[in-house]
């Protein structure tokens, strides 16, 4: 393993990692906009419009 | 009137299933494999550069344009994209995000039916190989490859019993719903794999050189091997017909001790040549007998000019994402109109790198490296060597290597089923969409075509000869197209500040604005530029690339004649891709514009 495969490593794994904990800790604390109490919900798209 | 219509329940609910659709053996067996076959740390900037300029553009184009259509009452991909075009060329050309999910179908849940397979062989202590070529002897035996209709059996080392469960799996999650199926099954199922998969990862760093006998085959080197930017490779040069001396690689190697090695092979060889040469040999035939050896190294801007990378870490991110598998769109289609989709295509795609980076990357080649050395992994990197040869082999002679073998072929199988998921739901969409399908109708009709699809697959084992045939005129030839048309639809028929206005509609974080002028032009040009070298390179034989043997197999070749069960297999597809365009023209509801409000059809 050289310094090049260090570096590579490093900061490939670094860059996913940081990303995927950004993403989990904004889905995390970002309130959802719409409120999904049940999976088939009763729509009417016109109301929706 | 109203209409029941189908929806996620929570934000990270449709997250975890995007996820769990892209997460799947690509990650864990053909990432690793293309990674060490492309210049290991190389293709690695080709890759994150693929990733920003192609694969997360499609996303959120994909992702945006599905809500949208699912706003204007579609689900399935000819009613997302003819809504979205505005014109007849739109819902035909989404065919193709119905075909591509349910052809893949046919043959993915046979893999995935291997997975769970290995997992039960190995708990239950049955897979003990000593050599590559006993798990290759078992793999034939259990796949059926050494001859058509060789798989199809019902005891627990044939791939019969585990596919009737794969299939029955996949059919009651799909039966149940967006919901309570898919969403339900993600929800546990993603990250149980991803516990599973880190587990796995700390016993691989942990494993140190196994064999006291040969220290150079470590982690380290095995990290090296799949990580280092640049390589270094054991050449001879030998003069062809012309008399011109071409270099030819006889192994790569890494570390100390095998470049010590290397330099005493050339050292020797040295010494071997001046003796020949003293001994009166002329020196024509001492550079045909005994070319001299040298040592090569690649740099990584020599590895980055070759083009063969590119395609290859762009071909990686199309894989590994899910972008032109007509799936987000029809998974972001159950959205509503405020629910986020540029966080929630960030989340999927960020969990989805994460398994793929920083698990596949440090798991699966650099094991096999520890345990089979550079000579055992020779021709190992495909996804099917590197997963049901080579870490069969490893897991046999790890210590542990009984239980984490099945554990680490239960993750390939939750990650299976999990896309296997994702690529029914298209279909059914469409049948509901269609032709006004009831569930039970739809899912009836689903089974009996993708179970006649995996029928032929699995009976016409030999050599994979089908599934490869589906797996390049499919899940490769279009995927490009699909992606293509998603993106230069977005950005150009949909309109780039139509579609940056829709996907900041409700969103919890903003794209950053230098992506509007990439998904209005870098993308498409990419996309292009890469699908028109791949046509080049494996229809023609152009720029420097051979024509694809799936290719040959259909036209035949001066040794062999055009191959039947190849025909057979494209026949399928052909006659799906018939069958879904039939549905489309009877279609009342799939249209260019229309507009469905309170379930009636409005233009």
């Amino acid at each position: 393993m050289t310094f090049g495969g260090w570096f590579m490593l490093i900061t490939s794994v670094g860059s996913v990692v940081t990303l995927f904990v950004w993403c989990l800790y904004k889905v995390i604390t970002i309130p959802e906009e719409t409120d999904h109490i049940h999976g088939f919900n009763e729509t009417r798209p016109d109301a929706e419009d | 009137m109203t209409k029941v219509k189908e929806s996620w329940n929570s934000r990270i609910g449709i997250i975890l299933a995007v996820a769990g659709s892209a997460v799947g053996l690509g990650n864990f067996l053909r990432f690793p494999g293309q990674v060490a076959e492309y210049g290991g740390g190389a293709f690695m900037i080709a890759y994150f550069i693929s990733f920003i300029l192609i694969g997360l553009p499609i996303c959120w184009a994909e992702w945006t344009m599905g809500r949208y259509g699912g706003q204007s009452g579609f689900n399935s991909c000819p009613g997302i994209m003819g809504r979205i075009s505005g014109h007849p060329a739109g819902k035909w050309l989404g065919i193709i995000g119905v075909v591509v999910p349910v052809i893949i179908y046919m043959y993915y849940v046979l893999i995935e039916a291997w997975c769970l397979g290995y997992a039960v062989n190995f708990s239950l202590g049955n897979l003990n190989f000593s050599t590559p070529t006993d798990s290759l002897a078992f793999l034939k035996g259990f796949t059926g490859m050494s001859g058509h209709g060789d798989g199809i059996g019902f005891g627990l080392q044939q791939v019969g019993i585990f596919l009737l469960f794969s299939i029955v799996l996949n059919f009651f999650l799909i039966y149940r719903g967006v919901s309570k199926g898919i969403e339900f099954f993600c929800k546990y199922a993603v990250p149980l794999l991803m516990i599973i998969a880190v587990a796995i990862v700390i016993r691989v760093l942990t494993l140190g050189a196994p064999n006291p006998e040969h220290p150079e085959n470590s982690i380290k080197n095995g990290l090296g091997f799949m990580w280092n930017p640049t390589k270094t490779f054991l050449v001879r040069e030998i003069p062809d017909e012309h008399g011109e001396i071409k270099i030819e690689r006889i192994r790569e190697f890494v570390g100390p001790r095998a470049r010590e090695e290397a330099e005493a092979a050339v050292a020797e060889r040295e010494t071997e040549r001046a003796a020949l040469l003293g001994s009166g040999i002329t020196s024509e035939q001492i550079e045909a007998t005994t070319p001299p050896l040298l040592i090569e190294h690649v740099s990584l801007w020599h590895q980055l000019l070759n083009a063969r990378l590119w395609l290859a870490a762009a071909g990686q991110i199309f894989f590994s994402l899910s972008v032109g598998f007509g799936v987000i769109i029809n998974y972001s289609s159950y959205l509503k109109k405020d629910d986020d989709v540029v966080l929630s295509g960030l989340a999927a795609t960020s969990t989805n790198e994460f398994a793929e980076v920083a698990i596949g990357g440090i798991m699966s080649i650099p094991a096999a490296y520890a345990f089979l050395g550079m000579a055992g992994l020779a021709g190992m990197t495909s996804t099917f060597a590197l997963g049901f040869i080579a870490l069969p082999n490893v897991f046999s002679v790890m210590p542990g290597g009984q239980i984490f073998g099945a554990l680490f072929f239960f993750l390939l199988f939750l990650a299976a089923v999990t896309s296997s998921l994702s690529m029914l739901q298209p279909g059914i969409a469409f049948l509901e969409e269609a032709i006004q399908l009831s569930r039970k109708q739809s899912v009836a009709l689903l089974g009996g075509i993708t179970c006649f699809g995996t029928a032929y697959v699995t009976f016409f084992s030999m050599d994979t000869i089908a599934l490869d045939t589906m797996d390049f005129w499919v899940g490769t030839v279009l995927i490009y197209v699909l992606a293509t048309v998603q993106i230069i639809l977005f950005s150009w028929f949909f309109g780039i500040e139509n579609g940056w206005r829709e996907a900041h509609q409700g969103a919890a974080i903003k794209i950053p604005g230098i992506f509007k002028w990439i998904m209005k032009f870098i993308s498409p040009v990419l996309l292009l530029i890469i699908f028109t070298v791949f046509i080049l390179q494996s229809f023609f034989g152009l720029l420097g690339g051979e024509v694809s043997d799936k290719v040959l197999l259909l036209i035949g070749t001066e040794d062999a004649s055009p191959n039947k069960v190849a025909w057979g297999a494209l026949a399928i597809i052909i006659a799906f891709t018939l069958f879904c365009t039939i549905l489309v023209a009877l279609s009342k509801r799939i249209g260019t514009s229309t507009q469905i409000k309170n379930g009636k059809i409005l233009s």
